[in-house]
């Protein structure tokens, strides 16, 4: 890979919650090059909105970082001011609600060109490429559109609305946070057809954050796969399904429901799930693993490159070959 | 939009009819003798009074009374106060002026000082924010006439900066004049509107689409100012509205503390004195105002809120 447009590496996060720190990531590092697109994907709670905010660099009030997020070789961390407004602006956030991420008080026309505006665009000319960017996203009467409140829109259009208008900004990176889990089925994957096709079309790097890993497979080059605060395997998203290295990783490819049950796809992992501030000294994943043994809860091993990818587990090389996913299919 | 002006007509319409039947059947009840103030505490000769008893129609049944002046008032005839010995509607175009001017001082007041403590507080967090809500509660605390006091004995009698009694004459001198009234009259809904104004401001500042203004690079100011006070100006411009038409009625106590001579005021003296035609022409007034008030609330809502359709929020 050519020098990394985006690289985290050993970043961990904690947040002040009730006079205590709580850990919510503690070793997160991943790396995207330009026009690559990584997938995230993990439990709920396992630290993937984090990991994308600290990149974003809108973390909550009183968040204590350690370790480096560098974009296009400048340290993110220490940004201030008008450098850290600038380094927004190539960074563009599609949230999972539009509903409440986009101001319902302001026309769709304000939204759209709001950024354009502050980068000194003329109101007409900013209009103009509005329509355009809506049109690229499948709306075909911007004209209308721009003058309607959010309100007045679908949730699968006001997503539209938003991807548009990450377009618009013109950035290098897109941080896709669960773009379409708030959408029907159907608009689902219109939705994600439409992020796919035009960050491809453009040649954005794109961070992909998702419960669903057959979805991240289909859209991205490589997978992260996150676990309590920590990256726990990353690999091609081509063989991470078929062979996985890490248990966990194994276990979420064998938890995919039958086509027509609607529970979430993660359920099926067998065990509870734990959040980085309440793991384990040694390996999160232990306590439901298959494959643990006495020194997994000891010691946590580092992330270490294995088979193109990079993998945490202690046994990673003894079970290599044996994760296909049936063998691990939890109930 | 039309049907929404209609409807706030007939509701003018209803309120005071509603409201001026009360104040006739009120005052009726109530004791004492309106012809006592035009006597002057002499007792007049028995022919005397059966003549201006007969004049202003005092011994017609209730109902017929009210027919009366309700035919009379339609026709925008307020009657006489007997009294005053005066056209009702002379004295209250004489004595609106003042009241409005008050209302209106005070309005501005809580506007500048009301909002902008709250907006203060709502975005510093620390000793400004403590410090607003210390001001506050103290403000809302304290009833009106205790202000009207406090101030005048505090700035007009002790350190002299201001009158302490009555209007004044031309703009200056007015002003000057109701400085302390209409301080005295704001403070309480001043603290109101501080408090819901902090409340909102804080609201907004958590929201979602705030974080969507911050991450795309918008510098602060123009996050707070489109984002944040933008959408916090809905809950505040109602409540300021709303608190804001309370002080028509409050205004009578201060327009008393400071012996200004206001609608308030005068409603005040007629009441006691039973001038019936006087007590309903000002009430008259003041539940218009109160009504037209209102409705341009809502339309304010309306502007300000796209999700809502003009005439949502009440009747
Ligand atoms: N404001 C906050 N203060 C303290 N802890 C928080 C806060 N927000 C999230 N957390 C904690 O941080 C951890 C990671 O949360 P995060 O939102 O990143 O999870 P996620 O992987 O995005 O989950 P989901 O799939 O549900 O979106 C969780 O344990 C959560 O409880
Ligand atoms: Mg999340």
């Amino acid at each position: 890979m050519s020098a990394p447009l985006l690289e985290v590496a050993d970043l961990a996060v904690t947040l002040p919650v009730e006079g205590e720190r709580r850990t919510v990531l503690h070793d997160v590092s991943l790396a995207i090059g330009p026009g690559e697109a990584l997938g995230l994907v993990g439990e709920s709670g396992s630290g993937k909105s984090m990991t994308a905010r600290a990149v974003a660099r809108l973390l909550p009030g009183g968040a204590a970082v350690t370790g480096s997020i560098r974009f296009d070789g400048t340290d993110v961390t220490a940004l201030r001011g008008g450098e850290l407004r600038a380094y927004r602006r190539s960074v563009a956030m599609v949230f999972q609600d539009p509903r409440a991420h986009v101001n319902p008080v302001r026309r769709i026309g304000d939204f759209l060109t709001e950024g354009l505006r502050l980068r000194g665009v003329a109101r007409a000319e900013a209009a103009r490429r509005a329509v355009a960017a809506l049109a690229d996203v499948g709306i075909p009467d911007g004209e209308r559109r721009l003058r309607q409140y959010p309100h007045e829109l679908s949730g699968g259009l006001l997503q539209r609305v938003m991807i548009a208008a990450a377009l618009l900004a013109e950035p290098r990176l897109v941080l896709a946070d669960e773009p379409t889990t708030a959408l029907d089925v159907t608009t689902q994957s219109e939705v994600m057809a439409i992020i796919d096709e035009l960050r491809r079309e453009r040649g954005l790097a794109l961070l992909f954050i998702t419960h669903d890993l057959d979805l991240a497979a289909a859209v991205c080059d490589r997978i992260a796969v996150m676990y309590a605060g920590a990256i726990v395997e990353e690999r091609a998203a081509a063989v991470l399904h078929d062979d996985p290295l890490h248990p966990y990783s194994a276990a979420l490819a064998a938890a995919r429901p039958a086509v027509d049950r609607t529970l979430p796809r993660l359920a099926a992992v067998r065990g509870r799930l734990v959040s980085a501030f309440e793991a384990p000294a040694g390996c999160a994943f232990a306590p439901r693993c298959a494959h643990a043994q006495d020194r997994c809860a000891a010691e946590l091993p580092p992330l270490r490159p294995l088979d193109g990818g990079a993998v945490r587990c202690a046994r990673a090389e003894e079970l290599r070959g044996r994760l296909a996913p049936q063998e691990v299919a939890g109930g | 939009m039309v049907a929404f002006v209609l409807r706030r007509l007939a509701l003018l319409v209803v309120a005071l009819l509603v409201s001026s039947f009360v104040i006739f059947a009120g005052l009726q009840l109530a004791p004492g003798d309106p012809l006592a103030a035009l006597s002057g505490g002499r007792s007049l000769p028995p022919e005397a009074l059966e003549a201006l008893r007969a004049q202003y129609r005092l011994d017609d049944p209730f109902l017929v009374q009210y027919g009366n002046w309700l035919v009379h008032a339609v026709q925008g005839d307020l009657g006489q106060s007997i009294a005053q010995r005066h056209d009702v509607a002379t004295i209250i175009g004489e004595r609106i002026g003042v009241t409005a001017q008050l209302v209106a001082l005070a309005a501005v007041i809580i506007l500048v000082a009301g909002v902008g403590l709250g907006v203060l507080a709502g975005l510093r967090r620390g000793p400004v924010d403590a410090a607003v809500l210390v001001v506050t509660t103290l403000l809302a605390a304290i009833p009106s006439f205790v202000a009207a006091i406090v101030l005048m004995s505090v700035f007009a009698v002790q350190l002299g900066w201001f009158p302490a009694v009555g209007a004044g004459d031309g703009f200056a001198d007015r002003l000057h004049h109701l400085v302390l009234p209409a301080i005295a009259l704001a403070a309480s809904a001043l603290a109101i509107v501080a408090r819901v104004t902090r409340a909102s401001v804080r609201e907004e500042l958590e929201r979602e689409h705030v974080e969507t203004a911050v991450s795309r690079g918008l510098p602060r100011r123009l996050v707070l100012r489109r984002h944040v006070l933008r959408n916090a100006a809905i809950p505040i411009a109602t409540v300021s509205g709303i608190t804001i038409l309370s002080l028509i009625a409050l205004s009578a106590v201060v327009e008393r503390a400071f012996g200004i001579n206001g609608l308030g005021a005068t409603l005040v003296q007629a009441a006691a004195a039973k001038d019936l035609a006087l007590v309903q022409g000002i009430s008259l007034v003041l539940v218009a105002a109160f009504v037209v008030g209102n409705t341009l609330v809502d339309l304010v809502y309306a502007v300000l809120d796209p999700r809502v359709t003009v005439g949502s929020r009440a009747a």
